[in-house]
């Protein structure tokens, strides 16, 4: 069944929120998909970036709930191609902020067995620890 | 003395950010000031009627109107106030509305003292204001006209239908510019070479038309009226006039080089004709890469050529005229896709331009194809138009109609062609567009809305692989085509630059030459005499240009057909006694305006006033104050900076 959208004040809210901690102004994009059509991990992704970005402009905080935030790997690959010169990874960074400012974990250290912590690179700890750790 | 003050609402531009009320109570209170009024446009005729009204029944002899700057309606308001019997030159305007409503918009309360301020300093000056007597000066009947495209043949026609003298200068061997390369023009599919072959025919028919072809502006001097023109004519080396235009030199000549006219898609010689269309319908010889004249190398050609066209010593010419008014139709260049990286163009084979398409759909039409177009064929849009990456930030206008147009073409010469269009908006906006994209989606071509990402080369298959989103279904597309086409936008051509140097043109942000105003005065320019058209202006299709053309033509016409105009009274003077004769103000004039001459016992300068330009160039130089400009003389100007520190005349 298709859900139906309502566009309310709290949507504009939201939008103004995403705006303010990423400093791109995302209302700037015209949707024309550069960014999905390079970005190396959109196979991973359940929504492409530019998909991201239209509901960071219609203010839709569903948008939170998506995988792809998490999973932008910050190469810049659609920063340096976006005809706006938007920068998409920004607009992911504020929405990763937003939940994890409210303390919220992507990732659980104690839960990741010792023997794979063993084989991990400690540089991948550290990034995993600043990108998905309040 | 009696000033009256108006301040204009600009219908909210300037009143929903500076206080009018605020503003009104303060100019009232200034000396001399009898009468404060507002209006909602005082540039209507309700308000100019207003002005009028009062300098004829309150006696008013000074009048500033605070609205808009003075180079959208200074001229308006100079007409009303000598309607009404004032000089126009004791009326002054003070800009609120460039100057301060439009970039303070958010600082509304700043912005009002701002206007009261620039308010002060008008009345301060048109205190000090003297009337200026109005003379006028004699103009001819010649034109040049820079650029022979479709632009340029438009206007030169169109002023020498209407009998005035043109000079037509075009820097290429043949006159038609990109347009003799398309091969339909949209919407209406016009075989391009077919429409324009007949106006090119005309230029050469029109005696009124003087054409130089291979040649280009090397300087110009002076001024509306008695613009001084040198021309640099390279040689030809193949006489206009003897030549028929029968090959023997084309098939003699043992050089092959890629030829322009086709992209580089097909050859010519080193001597050859320019295109099929070529007016003159002559052949040239290409000196970059003739086997050589200096010494010489070859005499195939001039042995070959029986009515002895060919003259290896030919020299390039400097040409020297006279014209009244300039029309600039130097075009645009096609944006260079290789700086677009992530498309590889250049080294991929199987990833081409739309002009090469152009080319290509020409030849297949004529039964000569060059090459194999292939069975899956996509375009990308927007390449290096509305891309900041590219630099460039406007949109070209024209790359989805001929996109539309070449795809359809492709897809009816052969049906089982599968072509798709990668856009970002499908811009269908003027008179039959949207027609024609219906026609297009009717014939069976699929518009995609994505913009392509990236594009890869098969070092094997050599197929070139896509990838873009679907930004409608939101599916991430990853697919082979045979022939991928860039649809490359306009950008501002060499010549234009050139141009916009020599004539100190302004350009617009994207580098386009800047017209006087985008809506009133479209084909002007800030330079008196100067006008432009077509793709030197900005990205635009054929109408368009034309329109334009036409436009510039009847603009030149206007001002020439009086046979005299008004010239400005703001002119330099010299106050004899304190000119000591150095002669720093001759060597600044750019317009060879300033004489120093003997008068009575000492050297002092004059200025020619019908030359004078009124730039102020010689007053700021002048290091004894004696070179001074009427309307901007020192205790005019220095009465305003005086009144911008809120301080009173002493």
């Amino acid at each position: 069944m298709v859900k139906k959208m309502i566009i309310s004040s709290e949507n504009e809210e939201f939008m103004r929120k995403i705006i303010e901690l990423s400093g791109e102004i995302v209302t700037m994009c015209d949707q024309c998909g550069t960014c999905s059509g390079g970005c190396p991990m959109v196979g991973e992704m359940d929504i492409t970036p530019s998909q991201l970005m239209r509901l960071a402009q219609l203010g839709v905080s569903d948008v939170l709930d998506s995988r792809t935030i998490w999973v932008c790997a910050s190469c810049f690959t659609c920063t340096v191609r976006c005809p706006r010169g938007l920068d998409v990874s920004k607009v992911a960074e504020a929405m990763r902020q937003i939940i994890l400012r409210q303390a919220i974990d992507r990732i659980d250290i104690r839960a990741i067995p010792k023997e794979e912590l063993e084989k991990l690179p400690q540089i991948a700890m550290v990034s995993a620890c600043r990108k998905f750790t309040s | 003395m009696k000033i009256g003050v108006y301040v204009c609402h600009c219908g909210g531009n300037i009143s929903e950010v500076v206080n009018i009320k605020e503003v009104m109570a303060f100019a009232e209170k200034q000396g001399d000031v009898v009468m404060v009024k507002d209006h909602a446009h005082v540039c209507s005729d309700v308000g100019r009627n207003m002005v009028i009204e009062d300098i004829k029944v309150q006696g008013l002899d000074k009048v500033v109107v605070a609205a808009c700057s003075p180079q959208f309606h200074g001229k308006t308001f100079m007409a009303t106030v000598d309607k009404a019997g004032l000089n126009p030159y004791v009326m002054e305007m003070a800009n609120i509305r460039e100057q301060c409503s439009w970039p303070h918009y958010s600082l509304p309360e700043m912005a009002t003292q701002k206007a009261k301020d620039i308010i002060h300093m008008a009345i301060a000056k048109v205190r000090l204001d003297e009337p200026l007597a109005r003379k006028t000066s004699p103009i001819g009947k010649r034109v040049l006209v820079v650029g022979a495209g479709i632009a340029g043949i438009q206007a030169a026609l169109d002023l020498g239908d209407a009998e005035f003298k043109v000079y037509l200068v075009e820097k290429e061997a043949s006159i038609g510019g990109k347009m003799v390369k398309l091969a339909r023009t949209f919407p209406t599919e016009d075989c391009a070479a077919c429409i324009l072959s007949p106006k090119m025919a005309d230029v050469p028919a029109n005696s009124n038309i003087e054409l130089m072809t291979n040649a280009e502006i090397e300087e110009v001097k002076g001024y509306l009226g008695n613009y001084d023109i040198t021309v640099l004519k390279r040689p030809r080396y193949v006489d206009i006039d003897k030549c028929t235009a029968c090959n023997d030199c084309t098939d003699v000549c043992p050089v092959v080089v890629p030829n322009e006219h086709d992209e580089g898609l097909t050859s010519r010689k080193a001597i050859y004709i320019a295109n099929p269309i070529a007016v003159p319908h002559a052949y040239i010889l290409d000196d970059k890469s003739c086997l050589g004249l200096f010494p010489l190398a070859c005499t195939k050609c001039f042995d070959a050529c029986e009515p002895g066209a060919i003259n290896y010593d030919e020299k390039p010419q400097r040409l020297h005229f006279t014209v009244d008014t300039i029309i600039v139709a130097t075009g645009y260049d096609i944006f260079d896709a290789r700086e677009k990286k992530v498309y590889n163009f250049g080294p991929a084979e199987n990833i081409i331009t739309a002009l090469d398409m152009e080319r290509m759909i020409v030849h297949e039409a004529e039964g000569s194809p060059i090459r194999d177009i292939g069975k899956r064929i996509a375009f990308i849009q927007c390449v290096g138009s509305r891309d900041e990456q590219a630099g460039n930030e406007y949109c070209s206008r024209i790359c989805c109609m001929y996109a539309t147009k070449l795809s359809q073409l492709m897809k009816r010469a052969d049906p089982k062609r599968d072509v798709y269009v990668f856009y970002t908006d499908l811009r269908a906006y003027g008179k039959g567009f949207e027609e024609y994209y219906k026609r297009a989606a009717n014939t069976g071509v699929k518009f995609v809305r994505g913009r392509v990402a990236e594009l890869f080369e098969d070092p094997v298959t050599k197929k070139v692989l896509l990838k873009a989103e679907d930004t409608l279904s939101r599916q991430i597309i990853e697919s082979e085509f045979d022939l991928v086409v860039l649809s490359v936008g306009m950008q501002p051509g060499e010549g234009t630059k050139k141009i916009a140097d020599q004539l100190h043109l302004i350009k617009s942000p994207g580098g386009f030459l800047q017209e006087a105003h985008p809506k009133f005065r479209p084909v002007d320019t800030l330079t008196d005499g100067v006008f432009i058209c077509g793709c030197a202006q900005g990205p635009k299709d054929i109408p368009d240009t034309v329109a334009q053309a036409s436009a510039a033509a009847a603009r030149a016409i206007r001002l020439m057909n009086k046979g005299e105009y008004e010239v400005d009274p703001i002119t330099a003077i010299v106050d004899e006694d304190l000119c000591c004769g150095c002669g720093t103000c001759v060597s600044v004039c750019p317009y060879d305006a300033i004489k120093t001459e003997m008068r009575a016992d000492k050297r002092v300068a004059k200025v020619n006033e019908i030359l004078c330009q009124g730039c102020g160039s010689c007053s700021a130089a002048c290091p004894s104050g004696a070179s001074q400009q009427h309307w901007f003389r020192t205790h005019q100007l220095r009465a305003m900076i005086t009144a911008a520190l809120g301080q009173e005349e002493s």
